[in-house]
């Protein structure tokens, strides 16, 4: 038998993409978060209103992550915003390449920010770079506030933790307390905002955070 | 399943040394980080099925998980860290920094001798 040494990253053809992606943006200086988080947290929800509340302040471009349909395109669309949607047939995560063609379908010249909404899994999307200035996690309050011990990679890795449904927490058992300890056991330097995306609550702070760092790329 | 972009990929990687070396690969050994979120099983698997009639049929795959690292801000020690315990072995501080996950690698490729 012969050793050979190759010491080579498996996922080069994914960072080569990402790294495109990542130039392609910067010079451009337009910021691009990946939103992840589980079927069902609210993603599209929390974009719609997000969209809707920065109106007038900030251009925001949506590339929307799917296994299948258009829906979530839609409900995006209906605010205005310009936005790409990815049917994956299957595959549990955006990969680097998809985000570079989807790009290209986007006006990023009028854009000042642009939101990749993932396809739901808080497990596959977290070890795929896509280029992407930060990663969004989004926890709803009906999965439970075991997630953040369950599923670390994420946030561990989320610039930004957004709590959705906080209406629900009088009819749940969640702990929001345990929750906020234990995201920063895991991430010292991460923002987390507590929000409800249907009645608004919330909204405010987050939608601040995403005008200021669409303001700081543009000085 | 994002075992399967791995396996993938992994195939690519593999199939261009196999190509360089000109001989039947036996084995690979391939090393992640804990937050790669890679299963052994799932990997081992998809690389099976899509490795079927190519030159890597029956190659065995060796994975290596490496656990998350992390530096104790008080006595800088670096340590393999606990999730459920998350504090410095050493000091017992509790202001520790998360390292860098280590990459998905592919290391190295036991061929049949020519």
């Amino acid at each position: 038998m012969r050793k050979v040494t190759v010491a080579k990253k498996i996922l080069i053809a994914n960072e080569e993409f990402a790294n495109q992606n990542r130039r392609f943006l910067s010079q451009r200086k337009i910021p691009c978060l990946n939103v992840i988080s589980s079927p069902g947290s609210g993603k599209t929800t929390i974009l719609a209103k997000t969209i809707t509340t920065l109106k007038g302040k900030v251009k925001i471009g949506v590339i929307e992550g799917d296994i299948q349909t258009d829906i979530d395109l839609q409900r995006i669309q209906a605010t205005g915003a310009p936005a790409v949607q990815i049917n994956t047939e299957g595959a549990c995560h955006l990969s680097a390449a998809q985000i570079s063609a989807a790009l290209h379908k986007l006006p990023v010249d009028d854009l000042d920010l642009i939101i990749i909404e993932n396809v739901g899994n808080l497990v596959c999307p977290s070890a795929l770079d896509l280029g992407e200035t930060a990663k969004i996690a989004v926890l709803s309050v009906p999965e439970g506030d075991d997630k953040p011990a369950k599923y670390p990679a994420i946030f561990s890795r989320a610039s930004v933790v957004l709590i959705n449904k906080i209406d629900l927490l009088g009819v749940t058992n969640f702990d929001i307390e345990k929750v906020n300890a234990d995201i920063l056991k895991l991430n010292k330097g991460v923002k987390i905002y507590p929000l409800s995306a249907k009645t608004g609550e919330g909204m405010q702070p987050w939608c601040n955070w995403l005008e200021g760092i669409a303001a700081k790329r543009k000085q | 399943m994002h075992e399967m972009t791995i396996a993938q990929s992994l195939l690519e990687a593999i199939s261009a040394e196999v190509r360089k070396q000109n001989a039947k690969p036996v084995s690979a050994k391939i090393s992640c980080g804990a937050f790669g979120g890679v299963n052994n099983e799932v990997l081992c698997f998809a690389f099976e099925a899509i490795s079927k009639d190519t030159a890597c049929e029956g190659l065995k795959l060796y994975i290596e998980q490496k656990p998350i690292q992390a530096k104790c801000k008080n006595c800088s020690g670096v340590f393999a860290l606990d999730l459920h315990k998350p504090n410095c072995p050493n000091c017992r501080g509790e202001d520790i920094e998360l390292l860098p996950d280590a990459p998905l690698l592919l290391e190295e490729i036991e061929f049949e001798e020519g």
